[in-house]
């Protein structure tokens, strides 16, 4: 199972001006990176907060509704974060 | 006062001592006078038999640091029954006898504390507290040490003891009131007719009416009083308790921190995660969408601002709209420069607005024989001029003859080297006057402060010359200093220069050869009679005064150290050169790419020092090409190379053939440039056209200009822009040529005087300011202002010269190739005439036979429509008749 998630890992990690992937769990505690530890950890910690605020935005105009992604543009560059289906 | 003191229980005999004693109580009833022994002590006298018999002799047995002994209960009983009332203890008697124990202590009492030489122990109580303190000590001690026991002792709980007397019940029998009498006792009752009569009772309050109640208020009676003389009171201290609290305030700031660490898996957590099967699917599920989002990414670049990138080329914006090269400043020397050209101008490289131009005579060559005689007279300069002061040149440098080309030495600007008209090669060293130089730059611009200091121009003497048998033949056109990043060996192999100073100069002249010098004294590898001699000679030779003697050891015997010559291709003879150009050169490109300078190198020391390293040492350079185009006389540039080979026939050292050659202009050379930007762009200019080169392509030039009305003296490549190049035309215009916009005439020109225009030079005072300096055929030299749109290069600009001399060079090879083919194609047109001209020649009509075959013919075409018209039966036969 780990090598089915490590290969997808390499595979976007190939892709032209990917500069690094982190999986996150749901409490925004990263559990893998392609980064060093504290870029790692700031990036988890700010994200989790940014995709709560997010979803709780999407939801709350419609309840129906729910965040599949989300593109984050700046300057130098561009973040993109999936968040996971929630159950319950 | 003292209360009374209960009365002893043992009445004592006391034998009178006044040592320490309170005999307060003369009471006689009671007839003891109070000892201030107490209870359990008592003084007796011990006779010496008694003593003895005792074993309690004073001074003997018990002294005073051993005054303890004991005695045995029953020896006293015993000495009391053998002695009866003479015995020592007989007062006592009844006290042993009572001892509950078995030994009676006495104590040997030394200092009559009890009023006895003795005295005896009677409780058991005091026996153990004065045998225990004893043994230790003071009073004083004994409570100390009763403290420490206590400490040291386990705490016990108290144990009851009998009540002891001390005393304390008498007072209180004494404060208790106890009966004296009987009671009296009274009995009242009223007279028995009021007994037993109905009797009504009501209340009555004690305050109505004055008879309620009987009041006795106390009084003063001034006649009684009684004065208190005793009183009995009883006193508690006690005191008032107090329940507070305070607290303090905490006024001063004290330094607190707190530490955070961010939430993290342990790597075994970690690996549960990645192992379980949500994280799979999630992964799986969102992947897709990444993919889409990193692929529209590649697709468009989405950081590439459109609206910045649309605007290229600002020039439009700034409103800036001169074009024209505006005159800043022009110098004519009055003294000097009557009747002379200037032939050449350089920028001083460090000190900014300063130049140098060479002053020589405006003569053809026929008028310079003819005057020869009044020219020896006249010297010829090179001056220096300040912008601050247009009137006076700042430094005068002395030449042997006319210089018809000089340059700066790049690494020390102290040095210049330049080449006469004599072929010799001059050196100068100015470095005395360098201050002088910087300083009239930065100082004020007090005209009249000058006037009074410098009326006299300083003039420096050159310092060397080379030997004229060694030299030139003819004058020398054109001298470039090698750059410092490397020198040439003897077979003019470039190496690595150690010193990274310039030590070596190129010259040129029309005596068909390229020369090159080198500042350092040669290495003597044979020495020959004439040399030492001349050595020996010269050594006393001094400089004259005031000349530095820098190049003291190259003066007059100096001489090249490579002859490149430059025979003929294809003939016999040479070529003669006017210009050259190296591809590493330090003329056209000043700021390339020179090491950083070391600032604390000495200034022109080392010359002397300094030595042609053996060739062993040096390391030959790879990158640096060895090839040089040769502008000549005759108007071709010539292409070849400055490696001396070895002939092997002769043995001799012999310069390699030009590689080619190539003929484009009519008349000479004058020009011959490399631009600043690419290294292999050579601009050749020549009187009635210019060409632009590119090293390599042999074909042709890369662009050839028209041929011009006006005779071009010179060309110049901008320094800041890669298209454009300057070139001065005989009626003393500029014109500006700019390969962006116009490639067959220039995109502006403009007059700048009267006279030709002799020389061109660019310099860039500062990134606003640049200045190109004209010089022109009646000695004037002008500096005019490079204009915004000249001086400022777009960012894609050289990107698109590039691109325009690449295809210029590519339609160069299809010309070639086109010229190969119409020649193919001219040789198959000819063979095939060839063919034609062999085949029998047809023989000539005459011209009756020609006309009987025409009427032949009409009578055929007649018989034919015949023919027809019967087909079709259209024809009568009458006609047919008459036709015939």
């Amino acid at each position: 199972m780990t090598a089915e998630v490590e290969e997808t890992i390499k595979r976007i990690q190939s892709q032209k001006g990917v500069q690094g992937i982190i999986i996150v769990n749901a409490e925004g505690i990263p559990i893998k990176s392609t980064l060093d530890n504290s870029s790692t950890v700031q990036y988890a910690g700010n994200v989790h907060q940014l995709l709560m605020k997010a979803r709780g935005m999407v939801r709350d105009i419609d309840p129906q509704n729910d965040l599949t992604f989300l593109r984050v543009r700046s300057k130098k560059n561009e973040i993109m974060i999936a968040p996971g289906v929630k159950t319950i | 006062m003292t209360s009374k003191r209960p009365k002893s229980k043992e009445a004592h005999k006391i034998k009178g001592k006044d040592k320490k004693k309170e005999n307060n109580f003369p009471t006689a009833d009671e007839g003891a006078s109070e000892p201030d022994h107490p209870d359990y002590i008592f003084p007796l006298v011990l006779t010496s038999a008694t003593q003895e018999l005792f074993g309690c002799r004073a001074d003997e047995d018990l002294t005073g640091e051993n005054p303890y002994k004991l005695l045995k209960k029953e020896d006293i009983v015993q000495d009391m029954k053998t002695r009866a009332s003479v015995s020592d203890f007989s007062p006592i008697k009844q006290l042993v006898l009572d001892y509950p124990e078995e030994e009676l202590l006495l104590v040997f009492d030394r200092d009559f504390t009890y009023g006895q030489s003795f005295y005896l122990v009677l409780t058991v109580e005091a026996k153990e507290n004065i045998l225990k303190p004893s043994v230790q000590g003071d009073d004083e001690e004994q409570i100390n040490h009763e403290e420490e026991d206590e400490e040291m002792i386990i705490p016990k709980t108290p144990e009851s003891r009998p009540w002891m007397s001390l005393g304390s019940e008498q007072e209180i029998e004494e404060e208790s009131v106890t009966e004296s009498r009987p009671r009296l006792r009274y009995k009242i009752s009223p007279l028995l007719r009021r007994c037993g009569a109905p009797v009504c009772f009501s209340d009555r309050s004690a305050l109505d009416g004055k008879e309620g109640f009987v009041e006795c208020p106390s009084y003063q009676d001034k006649s009684f009083s009684i004065r208190e003389m005793e009183r009995h009171t009883a006193i508690q201290a006690s005191s008032d308790t107090k329940h507070s609290s305070t607290q303090t305030l905490w006024k001063y700031p004290r330094n607190m921190w707190t530490q955070y660490e961010s939430r993290e898996f342990s790597p075994e957590e970690k690996e549960h995660h990645l192992q379980s099967e949500n994280l799979k699917n999630f992964i799986t599920s969102v992947l897709t969408r990444f993919e889409i989002s990193l692929q529209q990414n590649h697709i468009t670049d989405v950081f590439c601002d459109d609206w910045t990138a649309l605007c290229e080329d600002d020039g439009a914006l700034t409103g800036k709209t001169e074009t024209q090269l505006k005159e800043y400043q022009s110098f004519m020397d009055l003294h000097f420069s009557k009747e002379k050209t200037i032939s050449h101008i350089h920028w001083h490289p460090t000190i900014s607005g300063v130049i140098a131009v060479a002053m020589t005579e405006r003569l053809s060559l026929e008028e310079r024989i003819d005057n020869s005689t009044k020219l020896l007279l006249n010297p010829s300069y090179i001056l220096f001029w300040n912008f601050t002061d247009p009137i006076n040149p700042q430094l005068q440098l002395e030449c042997p003859d006319d210089v018809l080309c000089f340059q700066f030495c790049p690494s020390d600007p102290n040095i210049i080297a330049g080449g006469c008209m004599n072929g010799q090669v001059v050196l100068w060293d100015i470095s005395a006057h360098v201050e002088k130089l910087q300083d009239t730059r930065s100082g004020g611009k007090n005209i009249s402060n000058k006037l009074d200091k410098n009326n006299v121009t300083p003039v420096v003497r050159y310092c060397a010359v080379s030997g004229i048998e060694n030299g030139h033949k003819a004058p020398i056109t054109d001298i470039q200093w090698l750059p410092e990043t490397f020198e040439l060996s003897k077979l003019g192999i470039p190496v690595e220069n150690p010193s990274r100073i310039s030590v070596q100069l190129g010259t040129c002249a029309p005596d068909c050869c390229v020369l090159f010098w080198d500042l350092r004294p040669p290495r003597v590898v044979s020495q020959s009679l004439t040399d030492v001699k001349q050595k020996s000679e010269e050594k006393p030779l001094e400089n004259p005064h005031g000349v530095p003697n820098t190049f003291k050891h190259l003066n007059l015997t100096w001489k090249p150290f490579i002859r490149v010559s430059l025979p003929k291709i294809g003939s016999s003879g040479e070529y003669s050169p006017l210009k050259f150009s190296l591809r590493d050169n330090t003329v056209d490109c000043p700021t390339g790419d020179k090491p950083p300078q070391n600032t604390d190198r000495e200034e022109g020391c080392g010359f002397a020092q300094l030595r042609v390293p053996s060739a062993k040492q040096q390391k030959p350079l790879e990158n640096i090409s060895t090839k040089l185009y040769v502008g000549t006389e005759d108007g071709e540039l010539v292409y070849t190379d400055w490696k001396i080979e070895k002939d092997n026939d002769s043995g001799r050292l012999l310069s390699s053939k030009p590689i080619h050659r190539l003929l484009v202009h009519d008349t000479l050379v004058n020009t011959v440039s490399r631009s600043p930007f690419f290294r292999d762009i050579i601009l050749t200019v020549s009187s009635f056209s210019f060409a632009i080169w590119k090293e390599g392509v042999t074909s042709g030039p890369i662009l050839r200009s028209a041929c011009s009305k006006m005779l071009r003296t010179v060309g110049h490549w901008s320094l800041s822009r890669p298209a454009v190049f300057f070139i001065g035309k005989e009626d003393g215009s500029i014109e500006v040529w700019d390969l962006l916009q116009n490639s067959h005439e220039p995109s502006q020109s403009q007059n700048i005087s009267s006279a030709a225009v002799t020389c061109i030079s660019t310099s860039s005072i500062s990134s606003k300011q640049h200045l190109l300096a004209v010089s022109d055929r009646l000695g004037t030299l002008h500096i005019l202002q490079i204009p915004w749109t000249l001086r400022r290069s777009s960012n894609s600009e050289r990107q698109i010269v590039k691109k325009y001399f690449e295809k210029e060079e590519e339609r160069l090879e299809y010309f070639e190739k086109r010229q190969i083919q119409h020649e193919k194609e001219k040789k198959e047109m000819e063979a095939e005439q060839q063919r034609k001209k062999t085949e029998p020649v047809m023989p000539l009509k005459q011209e009756e036979e020609l006309e009987a075959e025409a009427l032949k013919e009409y009578e055929q075409f007649l018989a034919l429509e015949k023919v027809i018209l019967k087909n079709m039966g259209l024809l009568t036969e009458t006609e047919d008749r008459s036709d015939l």
